[in-house]
């Protein structure tokens, strides 16, 4: 017999049963299944406490106003929690930093290498990996193990499916708050797991809006800033613990940011771009007990460690950088020619250097700023937070309201160039990945063009 | 609960591999998302990932190894984590990349994992590898969160209605996981013979299958003794593009 004819023969029935073969098969499978479930599988009434427990905090978290209150707190607590304990470790890692700063500077002196090349050595390459770690680490050991934590317990995909009734609303779906939960993390690594949703429309527009979640690159800046000049101006009282409850929810309101700039933007993408939505399935785990072990190896190894690698290797060439053009006195060119331009969006010349020299990676922000603010030559010991504070206010004449306008900025500016490349790579189009940084960018200087021109200028 | 099963006393699972000359046997783990194939995954391979991309699809390809003893003799093993799938119709890039893996892979046997919570969700799937293949054998994961659930699963009866071995497991704490290597090894050694139930058709379905199938022979008489035939036959009458292409070229690999 010839191919042809059995393939002809196969559409003859195909028509025949009219095209029904597959649900057939899966109906009368599924009717074999329960067949065989009903004489193997037995479900005793007497569930024990605990799986009652679990059920009722499943109602309560899957429900709509349950599972928002749920998010809310958790994330407002891991925040605390991280931002109490971060400033201590903090200012702990920088005073031993600048112990080996001295020790770095007598060695350097004594094997008597030319003080320009000290200069170099200790301003623009030691001084901004120190500076990138203290600032960072901290708060990342006691931040991921804290999410690992949430992750493990079960509660994410729970999130996620409340998240749906919400996404939905604007015509995509609740996957892409796992992706975004991921781009907690990284970016770049949020938009990889965008392959889980499979409608490649809704996965685009996934891509488009990860970039508004805050990525470990940007939590540093966004947390010094709550810190240290937005919840002080709140708060009546300088106790630590109130100001890190106010600074931390200063930070669930930034998420809550970006959040409405995810959906704004998804409504408008997903009414623009044609294509059939998927359907969503998600599968809620048991809670499990989380394995101690694995999280602060997951944490600290995976995520904390590497991420770290990355901003110190990002930042030492920044720092050379920013030590030459501040050695030949170019910065202040760069920064005067720039400042009108800041001044628009109450941001100002060192600011928008900074971003610009931080374009890898958004970990290099602050110490870029600090070393353009001091001219670097001079800088000064940073052996505390509020020595950020001096600088910034002293030196960059900063409030309130250009701490608010930085960390708008930067939940809302263009991706670091890793998660342009990522982009690129996962859509394989140049348009839409000029979309994706260019967007952003445009929508992260009206933003503040807008609220600098209106409210900050009534206050 | 007990450490390994009483037929595995002289087995032993060894992650650290630093070095292989050759890879014994390969197997491949398929299942729902969800049901604690990554869990299993990682217990078995410790550290010992090779991640990379299946082929053309952007769908993570996870592979590993370790080395298994049974009383002297070592077996290096290679595993694949399939992604996971609710069915292998081929809907997703994940459903194409699993159901190619099965059918066109080379690989020595298939460990279903099924949650032990879940059965009905996860006993569809079962069915579709049963047609592919029938190297294969069911770990049944998560029965300490079943026992907690009150379900209570009477397993060998279910062995027998589909005539596979099914080793209960707990893949977070690696319960009775040598067990399942074991008997893996068992089966693909022949020293255990599996031939899991297909189900019975609706006799009109049927007949055209029959048909169809006899129609194929004579066009493709290797495939004679091919355990996936039917099922070549189902997905041809749905027109799928893919499998009668792979026929048209008679390029399907015949195991014997």
């Amino acid at each position: 017999m010839k191919f042809e004819d059995i393939i002809q023969k196969a559409e003859k029935y195909r028509v025949q049963y009219n095209n029904t073969f597959r649900d057939k098969i899966i109906e009368h499978m599924y009717q074999e299944i329960d067949n065989i479930l009903n004489q193997v599988v037995e479900y005793k009434k007497n569930e024990d406490t605990l799986s009652k427990i679990e059920k009722y905090i499943d109602t309560f978290l899957t429900s709509k106003v349950g599972g928002i209150i749920a998010l809310i707190t958790l994330l407002s607590i891991a925040l605390w929690i991280t931002l109490y304990l971060a400033g201590y470790i903090s200012s702990l890692l920088t005073s031993v930093f600048s112990y080996i700063e001295t020790l770095l500077l007598k060695f350097l002196t004594l094997i008597g290498l030319p003080k320009l090349l000290i200069s170099f050595l200790i301003e623009g390459v030691y001084k901004s990996a120190a500076l990138v770690i203290a600032v960072m680490l901290p708060p990342m050991t006691i931040f991921f193990p804290l999410f690992t934590f949430l992750e493990d317990l079960g509660l994410l995909p729970r999130i996620a499916l409340n998240m749906d009734r919400i996404f939905k609303s604007v015509g995509v779906q609740g996957n892409q708050a796992l992706t975004m939960i991921v781009g907690f993390g990284c970016n770049a690594a949020g938009i990889v797991s965008t392959r889980i949703i499979k409608s490649p429309k809704e996965r685009l527009i996934a891509i488009l809006t990860n970039n508004f979640m805050p990525c470990n690159g940007r939590w540093p800046l966004l947390i010094t800033l709550s810190t240290l000049f937005i919840a002080p101006t709140l708060a009546t009282t300088q106790s630590p613990l109130i100001v890190s409850l106010l600074a931390s929810l200063c930070l669930v309101l930034a998420v809550g940011i970006g959040l409405m700039f995810t959906l704004v933007l998804s409504l408008g993408f997903s009414k623009f771009l044609k294509s059939f939505g998927s359907f969503y399935i998600l599968e809620i785990p048991p809670f499990r007990k989380p394995n101690l072990i694995r999280i602060i190896y997951t944490s600290i190894v995976d995520r904390t460690l590497f991420v770290l690698y990355r901003a110190v290797y990002m930042s030492i060439p920044a720092g050379i950088f920013v030590w030459i053009i501040n050695y030949f006195n170019v910065s202040k060119t760069i920064v005067e020619y720039l400042d009108g331009f800041g001044k628009l969006f109450g941001l100002d010349g060192v600011i928008i250097l900074s971003y610009i020299i931080a374009l890898p990676a958004n970990e290099v922000v602050i110490p870029a700023m600090l070393m353009l603010y001091t001219q670097a030559k001079n800088l000064v010991e940073i052996d505390e937070l509020s020595t950020i504070y001096e600088i910034l206010k002293v030196y960059g004449g900063w409030d309130w309201k250009t701490a608010i306008s930085v960390m708008l900025f930067s939940i809302l500016h263009n991706p670091c160039t890793t998660t342009i490349l990522t982009i690129y790579r996962e859509t394989g189009s140049t348009k839409w990945t000029l979309v994706a940084t260019l967007l952003p960018l445009a929508i992260a200087f009206s933003t503040l063009f807008v609220i600098n021109n209106t409210f900050f200028k009534i206050l | 609960m007990k450490k390994p099963g009483p037929e595995c006393e002289n087995c032993q699972i060894l992650r650290r591999i630093r070095k292989y000359t050759k890879i014994d046997y390969t197997m491949a783990l398929v299942g729902n998302p969800n049901v604690g194939k990554s869990t299993l995954f990682n217990f078995l391979t410790g550290m010992n990932v090779r991640v990379g991309n299946w082929a053309g699809k952007t769908v993570s390809k996870i592979e590993g190894f370790f080395e298994f003893k049974i009383q002297d003799q070592k077996y290096t093993i290679k595993i694949i984590d399939l992604p996971g799938v609710y069915s292998i119709l081929s809907f997703t890039p994940e459903e194409e990349v699993t159901r190619n893996f099965l059918l066109l892979g080379s690989y020595d046997i298939a460990i279903i994992i099924l949650d032990a919570t879940n059965l009905h969700k996860n006993l569809i799937l079962v069915y579709q590898v049963f047609e592919i293949t029938s190297k294969v054998i069911l770990a049944l994961n998560l029965i300490d969160e079943a026992k907690r659930k009150g379900i209570n699963i009477d397993i060998p009866k279910l062995e027998q209605k589909l005539n596979v071995p099914i080793i209960p497991i707990i893949a977070s704490t690696g319960y009775n996981v040598e067990t399942l290597i074991n008997q893996s090894i068992q089966i693909i050694q022949n020293k255990k013979k599996v031939e899991p139930i297909k189900y019975q058709f609706p006799d009109k379905l049927q007949q055209i299958i029959d048909e169809l199938q006899n129609d194929i022979l004579t066009y493709y008489p290797e495939l004679k003794n091919y355990p996936a035939l039917r099922w070549i036959v189902l997905r041809i009458l749905e027109g799928d593009k893919f499998i009668i292409e792979l026929l048209k070229k008679k390029a399907i690999k015949v195991k014997t």
